[in-house]
């Protein structure tokens, strides 16, 4: 194991973020006020509590998986995609690195900025309405593997890109319907039979309701099968990652 | 000693189908410093990539200090040093962030006092704590030949380090190849001016459509390949070459006030003593004489036409 090189890895993709930290910071903090004011005011002045929880406290942990969804597939993939659009990849692989040291060192930071930033819309959001962690270990647990998952995700989308347009496209237009849709501001319990089983099929709903599982013990799908899922997205990712690095895909030629 | 590096049959194949080498055989002494001399898309960087481990070889092995660089390679590349032949950098890390950090992934400890020896060599001290898009082309230049260095690797590979840059680079590189030189670090590298390969070269190789034409010591290959020549600047013009003289490779000059003789080094030095006597004797007599010898370019040029 060349640890040297993951801890140089991740201390640059580290201090890469932090010459962004005002935008990283700020950003997800104004647009979590904003979603509580916006939706919190005027959705929950009609709704006023789901299953016995108040509708600004309900939408808190989908708020964090939005957040964390986009940053994690982002950072993921520019770690990646940048040096190799600049060029500047061919130090790592000349380097004496295996892949999975690579892997490591980016997707390490890119998930601890996804985690200190969802931390960061949870202490933001505390402010707003009353937050109530039934299952503090499980919350834990439903962030970091959601972060690792999705942080992965996006070291494959870096690697497939071939332009920024392609690297944008899944943080852009995929994840953040898939989180609409996904439960994060209702309970799908309250759409027709037809959308609730379409709702079904849709991987974020199973994050974002094994997260809330964890704040508020309610739940659209029992929280055992939201982390199957993630298990399962997680194993998806990491075969794709293991052929990408045996071919050399798009990164040897 | 097996050689550092062996390179065996060794084919690629990009994507698009292109071969860029077809089969390459080249063995690396320890120590020496070896110039590949070739046209723009002969097969040099690929060649170099494939050491490298940027590249992964279709057929063939490459082998360094004795190890395959596919199967082996956390100690193959720990050797290597790359100053690749594009200047890319990661424009908002500072120098000394991004020396250290190349030290950092080929797995050494760090080392400040070696990172500041570097940098003061190459002189970019004074630039450490600048970001890298605030210097120039020659210093970005700089920057990479210190990332190469920041491990200090066994080979080091140096491809085309003297396009755009100017004297005192070229001095301070040299200089640099010279110490690393006397530590007993191989160094490989690429160039199209082949005046440099000739002044610091001990062998020459030289790469054409993906095949190594040539590989021999640079002494070697001027004594076979290199003509001199010899000029005379007569006092008086002369129409013919008298036929006394007709046993010497001679040509007259356009003017007639000048007379050449060509001769290789194998030749005996005496043939131009007695060219000298002869010239005495049919009555002509010169003011000034200069000897040319042919340069590796004249030699290369001849290689790539002939086998083209
Ligand atoms: N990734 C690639 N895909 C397809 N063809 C490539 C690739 N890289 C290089 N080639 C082709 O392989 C050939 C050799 O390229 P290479 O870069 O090794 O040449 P070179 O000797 O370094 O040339 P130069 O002096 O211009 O640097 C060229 O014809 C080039 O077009
Ligand atoms: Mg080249």
């Amino acid at each position: 194991m060349n640890f040297e090189a993951i801890k140089s890895i991740y201390g640059f993709e580290m201090a890469r973020m932090r010459r962004t930290l005002m935008q990283s910071v700020i950003s997800p903090v104004i647009t979590t006020s904003l979603y509580f004011i916006v939706f919190g005011t005027a959705i929950g002045s009609r709704i006023q509590t789901i299953e016995g929880v108040s509708y600004g406290s309900f939408i808190t942990p989908g708020l964090i998986m939005l957040t964390l969804l986009t940053q994690c597939v982002s950072n993921g993939s520019i770690g990646i995609y940048f040096p190799k659009f600049t060029g500047t990849i061919y130090e790592i692989l000349s380097a004496p690195v295996a892949m999975t040291e690579i892997l490591v060192g980016y997707v390490g930071a890119a998930a601890t900025k996804g985690l200190l930033i969802g931390l960061i819309i949870l202490a933001t959001a505390s402010f707003f309405v009353d937050i109530r962690i039934a299952h503090p270990f499980m919350m834990v647990l439903f962030l970091v593997l959601t972060a690792i998952t999705f942080s992965l995700f996006g070291f494959i989308i870096g690697i497939w890109a071939k332009n920024f347009e392609q690297l944008n496209i899944v943080p852009m237009l995929v994840v953040p319907p898939l989180t609409f849709l996904g439960g994060s501001f209702y309970s799908i319990d309250m759409l027709p039979p037809f959308w609730q089983a379409v709702s079904h099929l849709n991987p974020v709903l199973y994050l974002v309701s094994g997260f809330r599982w964890s704040f508020y013990e309610i739940a659209d799908v029992n929280p055992v099968i939201s982390l199957v899922m993630i298990g399962v997205f997680l194993a998806i990712c990491l075969s794709v990652l293991g052929w990408m690095f045996k071919t050399g895909y798009r990164l040897r030629s | 000693m097996p050689p550092i590096i062996s390179v065996q049959q060794l084919t690629k194949t990009y994507g698009n189908g292109f071969e860029a080498l077809k089969g390459v055989d080249l063995d690396i002494e320890r120590g020496e410093i070896l110039a590949l001399l070739g046209p723009n898309g002969a097969g040099k960087t690929t060649l170099i990539s494939i050491v490298c481990g940027i590249v992964n070889p279709t057929g063939g092995k490459v082998l360094v200090d004795g190890h395959d660089v596919v199967k082996d390679f956390r100690r193959t590349r720990s050797l290597i040093g790359l100053v690749p032949q594009e200047l890319t950098t990661d424009q908002f890390e500072t120098v000394w962030n991004t020396v250290s950090f190349s030290r950092g992934v080929y797995g050494k400890k760090p080392n400040p006092a070696l990172i500041e020896k570097i940098l003061r060599e190459l002189s970019l001290w004074k630039k450490k704590d600048n970001m890298l898009r605030e210097l120039s082309g020659g210093m970005k230049r700089r920057v990479l030949i210190a990332k190469a260095l920041s491990h200090e690797p066994e080979v080091l590979f140096l491809d085309e380090p003297t396009a755009g840059v100017d004297v005192s680079l070229r001095r301070d590189m040299w200089e640099v190849v010279k110490r690393l030189r006397e530590e007993g670090v191989t160094i490989i590298l690429t160039t199209h001016y082949i005046e440099e390969a000739e002044e610091i070269a001990d062998r020459v190789g030289v790469i054409n459509g993906g095949k190594l034409l040539l590989l021999q010591e640079k002494t070697a290959l001027m004594k076979q390949f290199g003509r001199k020549q010899l000029k005379l600047d007569l006092t008086e013009k002369l129409e013919t070459i008298p036929p006394s003289l007709a046993s010497f490779a001679l040509s007259l000059g356009e003017d007639g006030m000048s007379l050449v003789h060509e001769y290789s080094h194998e030749e005996s030095q005496d043939s131009i003593a007695s060219l000298l006597s002869a010239l005495t004797a049919a009555g002509i007599h010169f003011r000034d004489l200069s000897t040319r010898q042919s340069s590796l370019e004249d030699i290369f040029v001849a290689l790539v036409e002939e086998k083209a």
